[in-house]
């Protein structure tokens, strides 16, 4: 039972992880038919961001981990603006060329992050609450992946009240359901591009933070490595879609860890047969438009 | 044809008339957004083309000396492992040393992988991020079969490509159920899954990160040692020249101009009751069969596997370099597949070099990461250079033959609509004639 | 309206050419819509009467002059030739079924004071279902969110493309009473298959043949030439007008390329 317990809670932090990466990859691709493949290094910029902030300050305390979040976030939106502003604007509508743009930058960012860092992982410190554990139903779950699935779920809440409760989140809904239209009522839908972009950009920094605590390191490649398996739930949950991201995020972390447990390290094998199974049974996702 | 509305009542009548005349002689009837061809509507791609100017004597003349050159490269590059020639800058050494020819075997290699690349994107449209997994299946299937089976080196690539046919069909027919982005990603994810496998090392198989090293027991005795690059060297060259001649052969078959017409227009493809999906499959797994080859030769040259082979970075090297070059060109996938594996050999020792090391930390750091550069230059490619290098020669070419004959004698006026305007579609796809032809005569 | 305006026509088009995919559904259009009043734009099915209106407001690639009010517009952006006074009811109205009746009516709100008021007179029923999912709607309930998006601002011109497909008869002469009652105050280019709204509507009448102009001139007497109608609609205008959806499948034996040759 405790062993149970302890996969769920790490497929629950990972899932948590997947989601602040997928989240962005959804409403972008929703959005803008953008797949951006930029989008792990916007995590990676945003991991080592606030892994410089913990340096800087000294300290590992809880201010230090939060302010480190902040800038984690704060680098990842600004990377991922200026992507959308100067890259993806000017190829308005190629979604191929775009594509080809934000991998273009993805082999170029990560080689500077190689040439500015270096390629080794370097360990990183929280407070030191993250490292105990606490005890639920008999398992002793570590604490940083608490933070981890708490974090995930205000960004969800935080997501779905922006989408639900402003203009540009209406904007944004109207427009991964039909983007010309919205342009057609006399609204810019290039800002929302740019907005959407910043919140993904964002949201992938954040996600970057809680990825060096969860593994306890940052490395140039961190976020490549997360971005393959947020493609994956971004797929299974079908594109643009907030909520479908969310569940398969949680789906396919559970999974996999249970998977690497019972089935001898098999997690990212059965992973990829879940996604042949959705394609086979239901090629749109789970919560994707049925067309 | 003007429109005042007080005039036109007798305008619309003149109007009513003659459309009254033609319509017996035309009955196509063209306006259900089909797109005949005999129609109003014309294809910007085709009204972008250049008039068949007839049989032009001092075109053929020129396509002779064009053969005639292209003969005498050739000629050139089977000698090359026998001359001492130097390109300081590019190449490491004269060429009949081993690095140089280590380098050049490695530029046929990859050139002959972009140009299966080629089929996938420039001949069906497909965007595939798993083009590594057939590649590494050569590598990694020959290297463990030679590992672990006493055969000769023929039946252990037979078997290889059994291995291969199999897996290209069960990733093939799963991945074309979705198309285009999801496609992509579809695909990567099963190159994922294979990267992982060679990664986990399972049962200590694949070697894991350290990768595997040829058992060269059971391989003839000319394709084995450093003397003996050469002789490696002729066998890429020979795969190149193989690979280039089957991609030309398909792209001119019936699948070939299928695929470019599914890539064209999906839709009337299966209005016409043909079948897209098989052959969309047929061109991945010929793709796949073939790069897989070209990966056991990559295996015979570096003799032995990494698991770089297998990773999604070779997929998206192989992309650039298809870009590069200039989609739906296979000269620009030979190019390209050329330049980047020069560059990036020039750029690594580069970055080694003492002037580089010399260099403010702000020029040093990006300076020495070959990737940085090249993401760069790709990032450039794309926006300012659509069709690749490709693309730019023949704008180029267009260029100085227009000014040769500025009289211009094409009156059809549409050089505003030019050569680099081929539809909305930049990254190149060019001449839609082909698959138009096939098209109708299916119609 | 004043006699001035009457004069000067609110929209002119001039060498329109649009391509969609590399394929050219718009060729050399020219006309001119008056600035008072419903013009109808008619021609068979696929002739290009929606890539038109589309190419007008840029949501697909043109070339050519489209003036509105005297202004050039053809180089802006879509939004910004909407935010200039253009009210668009699409094809298949294109509603945004996963936005509430009430948020697809904030969406297309872009005057300082958007006049609610008068929708919710217009359309009492989209007021009692204003917290209903509009792809849930009817048809006719779709059409007339669709209707209300334009008509919440002010405009220069409407265009409104086929706002009785597909529609009851009892809604189609709602749809036709509402847009009577816009062109009060609003010129209106209209695309239209149902030639009995069209009689009943429409002053002007453009007719386009294989992406090209071919008859311009009174809606009216284009409409009465039953030998006219049947050749460039396909249909006889005589006929059961109403809402006869078969006029969609009539034959296509002739091709407008010849008026152009």
């Amino acid at each position: 039972m405790s062993t149970v317990v302890l996969l769920l809670f790490t497929g629950l932090g990972l899932g948590a992880l997947y989601f602040l990466v997928a989240a962005g990859l959804s409403l972008i691709y929703g959005l803008m038919g953008v797949l951006n493949f930029a989008h792990g290094a916007f995590l990676t910029l945003g991991a080592f961001a606030g892994w410089e902030v913990a340096r800087r300050a000294g300290s590992d305390d809880w201010w230090t981990f939060l302010l480190s979040l902040l800038v984690g976030a704060a680098a990842g939106a600004a990377f991922a603006a200026f992507t959308e502003f100067v890259l993806i604007r000017r190829l308005y509508q190629r979604h191929i060329e775009q594509l080809l743009i934000t991998l273009g930058l993805s082999l170029a960012a990560v080689a500077l992050f190689d040439g500015i860092w270096g390629t080794d992982p370097v360990f990183i410190q929280g407070p030191a609450w993250f490292k105990d554990t606490t005890e639920i139903l008999g398992a002793r779950v570590p604490n940083d992946r608490f933070v981890c699935i708490i974090a995930a779920v205000l960004v969800l809440l935080a997501m779905v009240f922006f989408l639900k409760n402003t203009r540009y989140g209406m904007i944004i809904r109207a427009g991964v359901e039909n983007r010309s239209m919205v342009t057609a009522l006399g609204i810019d839908v290039r800002k929302a591009f740019t907005l959407v972009f910043t919140i993904g950009g964002a949201a992938a920094g954040l996600g970057g933070v809680l990825a060096s605590h969860y593994f306890g390191y940052v490395s140039p490649m961190l976020g490549g490595s997360l971005l393959i398996f947020a493609f994956i739930v971004t797929v299974i949950g079908g594109l643009g879609s907030l909520t479908g991201a969310a569940i398969a995020a949680v789906a396919v972390a559970v999974l996999q860890q249970f998977a690497n447990f019972y089935l001898g390290g098999t997690g990212d094998f059965v992973v990829v047969l879940a996604l042949a199974l959705v394609l086979l049974f239901r090629p749109s996702g789970l919560l994707g438009r049925t067309s | 044809m003007t429109t005042d509305t007080d005039a036109a009542d007798t305008n619309g009548t003149a109007a009513a008339g003659t459309d009254s005349n033609s319509t017996a002689a035309s009955t196509t009837a063209a306006d259900g957004g089909s797109g005949n061809p005999a129609g109003p509507r014309r294809t910007a791609a085709a009204a972008g083309s250049t008039p068949p100017a007839g049989p032009h004597p001092r075109l053929t003349r020129r396509t002779a000396a064009g053969a005639a050159a292209g003969l005498a490269g050739f000629v050139l590059l089977i000698l090359l492992p026998l001359l001492n020639l130097s390109l300081p800058g590019v190449l490491p050494g004269p060429t009949y040393t081993p690095g140089s020819l280590q380098l050049l075997a490695m530029c046929m290699l990859m050139a002959a992988a972009a140009l299966t690349y080629h089929l996938l994107l420039g001949v069906a449209g497909l965007l595939s991020f798993g083009h590594a997994l057939y590649f590494g299946a050569g590598v990694y299937g020959l290297a463990i079969i030679l590992q672990n089976l006493d055969i000769p080196l023929l039946p252990a690539m037979g078997l290889t490509l059994l291995v291969v046919i199999v897996l290209a069909h069960v990733v093939g027919s799963i991945s074309l159920r979705v198309s285009g982005i999801p496609f992509a990603m579809v695909t990567l994810a099963f190159a994922q899954a294979g990267s992982v496998i060679v990664g986990r090392n399972p049962d200590g198989t694949t070697g894991g990160d350290e990768g595997l090293t040829l058992r060269t027991d059971n391989l003839p005795d000319f394709l084995v040692g450093v003397v003996n690059t050469r002789n490696l060297y002729w066998l890429a060259l020979a795969v190149l020249v193989v690979v280039f001649v089957v991609v030309t052969w398909v792209e001119s078959s019936r699948a070939g101009h299928l695929a470019a017409a599914v890539r064209e227009n999906e839709l009337r493809v299966r209005v016409l009751g043909l079948q897209p999906y098989l052959v969309k499959l047929l061109i991945f797994v010929v793709s796949a069969v073939l790069v897989s080859i070209i990966g056991m030769v990559f295996l015979l040259l570096q003799s032995g596997a990494v698991p770089r082979a297998i990773s999604a970075d070779l997929t998206i090297t192989l992309l650039v370099m298809v870009v590069l070059g200039g989609v739906g060109s296979r000269w620009g996938a030979v190019i390209g597949g050329i330049f980047y594996t020069i560059l990036d050999q020039r750029l690594t020792t580069l970055a080694n070099s003492d002037a580089i090391d010399a260099l403010p930390d702000i020029l040093r750091i990006p300076l020495s990461e070959p990737l940085f550069i090249l993401g760069t230059l790709f990032i450039l490619v794309v926006l300012f250079l659509p069709g690749g290098l490709t693309g730019a020669a023949k704008r180029l070419a267009q260029r100085r033959n227009r000014r040769g004959r500025s009289t211009g004698h094409d009156g059809t006026g549409n050089d505003s609509t030019g050569p680099d305007r081929t539809g909305p579609d930049r990254t190149g796809h060019e001449s839609t004639a082909t698959s138009r032809e096939i098209l109708e005569e299916s119609a | 309206m004043t006699a001035a305006a009457d004069a000067r026509p609110i929209l002119r088009i001039e060498g329109l050419n649009a391509h969609i995919a590399g394929q050219q559904v718009v060729e050399d259009v020219t006309f001119t819509v008056p600035a008072t009043g419903i013009t109808a734009l008619l021609g068979r099915n696929g002739v290009g009467k929606t890539s038109t209106i589309k190419a007008i407001i840029g949501l697909i690639d043109r070339t050519g002059t489209v003036e509105l009010g005297g202004v050039r517009i053809e180089k802006e952006p879509t939004f910004k030739i909407i935010r200039s006074g253009v009210g668009y009811v699409p094809e298949d109205r294109e509603v945004f079924s996963k936005l509430t009746v009430a948020e697809n009516l904030r969406l297309a709100e872009r005057d300082d004071a958007p006049r609610r008021q008068l929708v919710e007179e217009l359309f009492p029923d989209l007021l009692a279902r204003s917290a209903q999912m509009a792809g849930t709607l009817s048809g006719g309930q779709q059409q007339m969110v669709s209707l209300a998006r334009a008509l919440l601002n002010t405009n220069k011109i409407l265009l409104v493309d086929e706002p009785t497909k597909g529609l009851a008869p009892k809604i189609v002469a709602e749809v036709a009473e509402t847009l009577a009652e816009a062109a009060k105050t609003v010129p209106i280019l209209l695309v239209e298959q149902n030639l009995h709204v069209v009689r009943q509507l429409a002053e002007g009448a453009v007719v386009l043949s294989g992406g090209r102009v071919v008859h311009t001139g009174s809606a009216l007497k284009f409409l009465d030439d039953a030998e006219l109608t049947q050749r460039l609609l396909g249909v006889s205008a005589e006929g059961p007008a109403g809402d006869s959806p078969a006029r969609d499948n009539t034959a296509r034996e002739t091709s407008g390329k010849g008026a152009a040759l």
